[in-house]
């Protein structure tokens, strides 16, 4: 090979350096994009599934939370239909707290976080992946409150309507609970910190979901349930898409 | 940025602790005002007698804070979009200033509200959509400040509170929405529909004065407040800034 083809290969060899990292980032199209957020996503569930520690910590809370609100209400509460909605809402807030603390944390102290914010991906892309493992193991935790809830307060909240409302609830909530656990996870009292910010902002969500949840047991029509989804609906459309613009700027200058 | 202004390190006394002065005195006689006209010059309420005829006076103070909550909340999110867009550290500033009298001011409306509502209510607290929208808002600008001080670096600390107040700040309308819902649809508290208004009384012309005179003199209090805060905390960073550089 003579000088000139070397000097030749160097150079675009230097321009695919220089290249290739923006357009990695940047480009590719929606369809890449939802790519890297099941990348990230992926990676989330399959580090869950070796290590256990998100979902187990959250199911043997609630299973715990639920089993002492009903000894705590057995006794002054006739019905359990008068508590129940409250304490399905309750639980999975309180546990769901467990599980977005991990969310980071685990990645700060395991020192991965730096490696994921080094992958050549939008930050939104980590935002909504890590938002989407959250939701899974949220929503997996909640499905193991209602079956629990079934039978020890022999309520069946299999209904549709508080399906739905369970969904858009807990998009809500780790719509802005992955924000703020990626805003805690460098402070330093994180685990304390969290439900500090998160569950005043939530009141919303609380509030609607108890409504509607309430609505459901006291076996309401879709007329008078259908405000409470248009809330909770509200509320995801407004805070992800916040979150999704603001998400950017917690590691400028990481 | 902003804080590189600071360092002129002039000592003794300035134009601007002139204007500082002022408006504190401005502020202490405005509070006199307010007083007098909330607690002699406006008359008393027709309808109502005993305690309740007492408590009715507290609502023109009442009304004051809660123009001083309002204006803290309002000012801390324009303060953080600012910050976030120009990143000058004195919007920041703005911020956190606003949030710690807006949160004094906050705590005045419930606690005067309280005080009014066991006379009137018979009970210092029931869930109605203001009541349960005030306490969460105060909850929510707490958590603000706890938040900011487990935060070490300055810039850091002025990124995210200016990224968790905008957050807050626009749950607290949906909050206010639902809670009213809430209270219109539950079962439970259906047959006290109208407990928001037991206890009202109609309002003069002499009331409106002492009202109008109550919600200017709180804003004249917050604005006080508002600059000699704000003035505290730009000589704290300035002072962290010159022993940053001493050691």
């Amino acid at each position: 090979m003579n000088e000139e083809a070397v000097q030749a290969n160097v150079q675009t060899m230097r321009l695919d350096l220089a290249a290739e990292p923006v357009t990695m980032q940047r480009g590719g199209g929606s369809l890449t994009y939802l790519r890297k957020i099941g990348a990230v996503f992926v990676k989330d569930v399959r580090a869950e599934w070796r290590g256990r520690e998100i979902f187990s910590t959250m199911t043997a809370f609630s299973v715990l939370a639920v089993l002492v609100f009903g000894m705590a209400f057995d006794l002054r509460v006739p019905r359990s239909e008068m508590i129940a909605p409250g304490v399905l809402w309750v639980v999975v807030l309180f546990a769901g707290v467990l599980g977005l603390n991990r969310s980071f944390g685990a990645e700060v102290d395991r020192g991965t976080l730096a490696s994921l914010l080094l992958a050549p991906v939008d930050r939104s892309a980590i935002y909504f992946g890590k938002m989407l493992a959250n939701l899974f193991f949220t929503l997996a935790t909640t499905l193991v409150i209602l079956v629990v809830m079934f039978f020890i307060f022999d309520l069946n909240m299999f209904h549709p309507y508080n399906l739905l409302a369970v969904l858009l609830g807990v998009i809500g909530y780790v719509g802005v609970g992955t924000l703020f656990a990626a805003l805690t996870a460098n402070s330093r009292a994180r685990e304390t910190m969290l439900p500090i910010l998160l569950l005043p902002v939530m009141a919303p969500v609380f509030v609607a979901g108890v409504g509607l949840t309430a609505g459901v047991v006291d076996g309401k029509q879709f007329s008078d349930l259908r405000q409470w989804l248009v809330i909770l609906a509200a509320f995801d459309a407004i805070f992800i898409v916040v979150a999704y613009l603001l998400f950017d700027l917690i590691w400028e200058d990481a | 940025m902003g804080s590189t202004t600071v360092r002129t390190n002039a000592s003794g006394w300035r134009g601007v602790d002139t204007i500082q002065l002022a408006l504190g005195l401005l502020a202490v006689a405005a509070m006199t005002i307010s007083m007098w006209a909330a607690l002699y010059y406006a008359p008393a309420a027709s309808n109502l007698a005993g305690d309740e005829q007492i408590a009715q006076r507290i609502f023109y103070i009442h009304m004051g804070c809660n123009i001083g909550a309002l204006a803290g909340f309002l000012m801390s999110v324009i303060g953080s979009i600012v910050y976030l867009v120009k990143r000058d550290l004195d919007w920041d500033r703005v911020s956190q200033a606003s949030i710690e009298v807006g949160l004094i001011c906050g705590m005045g409306t419930i606690l005067t509200g309280m005080f009014w509502a066991k006379p009137t209510w018979n009970t210092y607290w029931t869930w109605d959509p203001r009541l349960t929208t005030s306490a969460i808002t105060v909850l929510v600008y707490l958590a603000y400040l706890l938040f900011r001080n487990g935060i070490e670096d300055r810039r850091t600390r002025a990124r995210f509170g200016s990224i968790y107040a905008v957050v807050a700040f626009l749950s607290v309308p949906l909050t206010f929405y639902s809670a009213r819902l809430f209270r219109s649809i539950h079962p439970v508290v259906y047959g006290a529909e109208n407990v928001d208004a037991q206890g009202g009384f109609s309002v003069g012309a002499t009331m409106t004065q002492a009202l109008n005179i109550n919600m200017i003199a709180f804003c004249v209090l917050f604005s006080a407040l508002l600059v000699l805060r704000w003035r505290q905390l730009r000589n704290e960073d300035a002072i962290a800034e010159l022993r940053e550089e001493l050691e």
